[in-house]
């Protein structure tokens, strides 16, 4: 196995009296698509926003690309921050740059590189995006649910990140999106041998591209491991999740791929 | 950089040799991108050229298409590029970004100093037009909307318009009480301090009396209220636009107008009025204060004075500016909300315009109102 690049361990976060995480402890080794599970309000999204440290946690460590969070000064975790690339739930785009402005966002500050190459490269993951030449000088507000999960796919890809955190990229997209967004994660990240941390609702993306699946409940990961690990695990959560009607329909075709 | 070297050429009989290695990725792009510059020239009296891979550690999408680009420059002048020994696990890579970039891009078209400037000022000219139109708009939307609430009272929304008049003019007191009482004793000082000279410092009072009460008591509140209110609603009711909030109201069947903007505009020309009153009332105190301190005027004298030259017609000039100037502050303010697009820098934009054309147009009603009431004489 790979040496981990994430890992969380005795992970705490609370708000006030309501604790979301509690001993939470995961690792991730390097080129592996991990997908992570709960229900909604089960701290998915938590446990994310507090592996890039947005959110504050009140015990435990975290560790990214061998850097300690805590320990780390703040030169450090910014070079680590500009090794990863966050795809948030609702994009997050800089409503006041184009799309293309967006893209090169991070090439613009970081990379000493020329305009021309920087427009070439961002046209070129606009493309492998799915995206059109035509939406490049379009700004986020004109753009569908699915051109903005994309668009904020080919910026969190554009200086070529090493971890991508994913926070649900295939909610509210229709199957056919869904699917090409999946097989296009899969592509980069066999492409570009990235990681990819990625929380979502989704079964079929689940069970299409990711290699290890975690399932939080209660505050921790109750079930880990392939789907197959899943598919006979205990909780009872992940057993109306992976088990229930639309689990199975899904757990049946993989039993048979004949079909 | 890493130690190894990212390209090497070697040149020999019209065969150009490129070696490259270390890491062709984000971090050395720039690097890269001015050796191939470089190869450039060697190229061109080269035959056939080929690069060989195999000392790449690491390669990303802009390496790919650092190589690729190469690949298609020499394409396009007939020669021809063989990549060699590229690292297994990168041909998915290159294979992708070979897809990518097919259609060349159209240039932007370039301007001309003149030409921009004369679009800017058409363009300028325009919006003169525009904006007259939508204030002409939403005063008629609002006016509609303020009908048909006459005719079915019951329906109007007074929880809303209750709410407002907390916020905007209840809330606002303190600051303008305070603003106002400090310039009404400025204005004293300065009369004061002037008038001394002639030994006509009485004439002070006179200065401070039917200066606030006729002008400056409703034009500071005004611009207050301005910056203060018409700000917030602008922002209030754009961001709401930016979310599909009023979208969403419109199709369960509410118009807007009627609900948010109504009862938002009520309340400031309802406001106006009575913060002129209280300003007004702070600025007279304000300067009383100082012409008892400054001046030495007992407050019984001051205000003795002020009763010999102020008239009702002083205060109604005065007072009857006031509801108008509301209108006119929530109307922009509504005006420059529903222009709001999806951007958070619009939002901004459109606040800061909101806040200056009231201003602006506070002002301008003055000048009108000074006009009017000096021709029919009061």
């Amino acid at each position: 196995m790979a040496e981990p690049i994430i890992i969380a361990k005795d992970l705490e976060v609370s708000f006030g009296n309501n604790t979301v995480l509690d001993g939470l402890s995961l690792s991730v080794p390097r080129g592996e698509i991990l997908g992570v599970v709960g229900a909604s309000g089960s701290g998915k999204s938590v446990l994310l926003r507090t592996l890039i440290g947005l959110v504050a946690k009140t015990r435990g460590s975290v560790s990214v690309l061998g850097v300690d969070q805590d320990s780390a000064s703040e030169e450090e975790w910014q070079a680590v921050e500009r090794r990863w690339g966050v795809l948030f739930q609702r994009g997050a785009l800089f409503s006041s740059l184009t799309v293309l402005q967006n893209i090169q966002f991070l090439m613009r500050e970081t990379l000493d590189i020329s305009q021309e190459l920087m427009d070439e490269v961002a046209m070129a993951k606009l493309e492998m995006v799915g995206l059109t030449p035509a939406d490049a000088t379009k700004f986020p507000s004109e753009l569908s649910g699915g051109m903005t999960k994309r668009a904020a796919l080919a910026r969190a890809l554009s200086i070529d990140p090493e971890i991508v955190f994913l926070d649900e990229p295939t909610s509210g997209l229709d199957p056919i999106s869904a699917g090409e967004l999946d097989e296009l994660i899969k592509t980069l990240q066999k492409t570009l041998g990235l990681t990819v941390f990625m929380v979502t609702h989704d079964l079929e993306s689940l069970y299409a591209i990711c290699d290890r699946v975690a399932a939080i409940a209660d505050g921790k990961i109750v079930a880990d491991g392939p789907i197959s690990t899943m598919l006979k695990a205990k909780h009872p959560w992940v057993k109306a999740y992976f088990r229930g009607q639309r689990g199975n329909l899904l757990a049946a075709q993989r039993e048979q791929p004949a079909l | 950089m890493s130690g190894e070297a990212l390209l090497t050429s070697r040149f020999d009989e019209g065969v150009l040799a490129l070696t490259a290695g270390g890491a062709w990725t984000a971090r050395n792009a720039g690097e890269l991108e001015r050796l191939l510059e470089a190869q450039r020239e060697d190229a061109g009296a080269a035959k056939s050229i080929s690069i060989d891979m195999s000392g790449v550690r690491e390669f990303d999408s802009f390496g790919a298409w650092l190589l690729e680009r190469l690949t298609r420059e020499w394409q396009a002048e007939g020669g021809k590029l063989t990549v060699e020994r590229l690292p297994e696990q990168d041909h998915g890579l290159l294979a992708e970004i070979r897809q990518v970039n097919q259609t060349p891009r159209e240039q932007p078209r370039r301007s001309t100093p003149l030409l921009d400037g004369l679009a800017r000022f058409g363009r300028g000219g325009a919006s003169v037009l525009d904006d007259t139109a939508e204030f002409a708009n939403m005063l008629g939307a609002i006016s509609v909307a303020g009908f048909r609430v006459l005719g079915r009272i019951r329906n109007f929304r007074l929880t809303s318009l209750v709410n407002q008049l907390d916020r905007v003019a209840w809330h606002a007191i303190p600051i303008i009480v305070l603003i106002t009482l400090l310039i009404g004793g400025i204005i004293a000082q300065q009369g004061i301090f002037h008038f001394r000279r002639f030994g006509a410092e009485d004439y002070a009072i006179d200065l401070v009396g039917v200066l606030v009460i006729r002008e400056v008591g409703v034009l500071i509140v005004a611009i207050m209220v301005a910056g203060r209110s018409g700000s917030s609603y602008t922002a209030e009711l754009g961001s709401m636009m930016m979310r599909e909030e009023i979208d969403a109201l419109r199709t369960m069947g509410f118009n807007p107008v009627e609900v948010l903007m109504l009862p938002r505009v009520l309340a400031l020309t309802l406001a106006l009025p009575v913060l002129t009153f209280i300003g007004s009332m702070a600025a007279l105190l304000g300067g009383g204060i100082v012409a008892w301190v400054y001046g030495g005027m007992s407050p019984d004298i001051y205000i003795a004075r002020l009763s010999d030259i102020l008239t009702v017609d002083h205060f109604k000039v005065g007072m009857i500016k006031a509801p108008f100037m509301g209108l006119a502050i929530g109307i922009v303010a509504c005006a420059q909300a529903m222009k709001v697009k999806g951007s958070a820098e619009s939002l901004g934009l459109q606040t800061t315009i909101s806040v200056v054309k009231s201003i602006f147009l506070v002002i301008v009603l003055d000048g009108f109102f000074a006009i009017f009431f000096a021709s029919i004489g009061i």
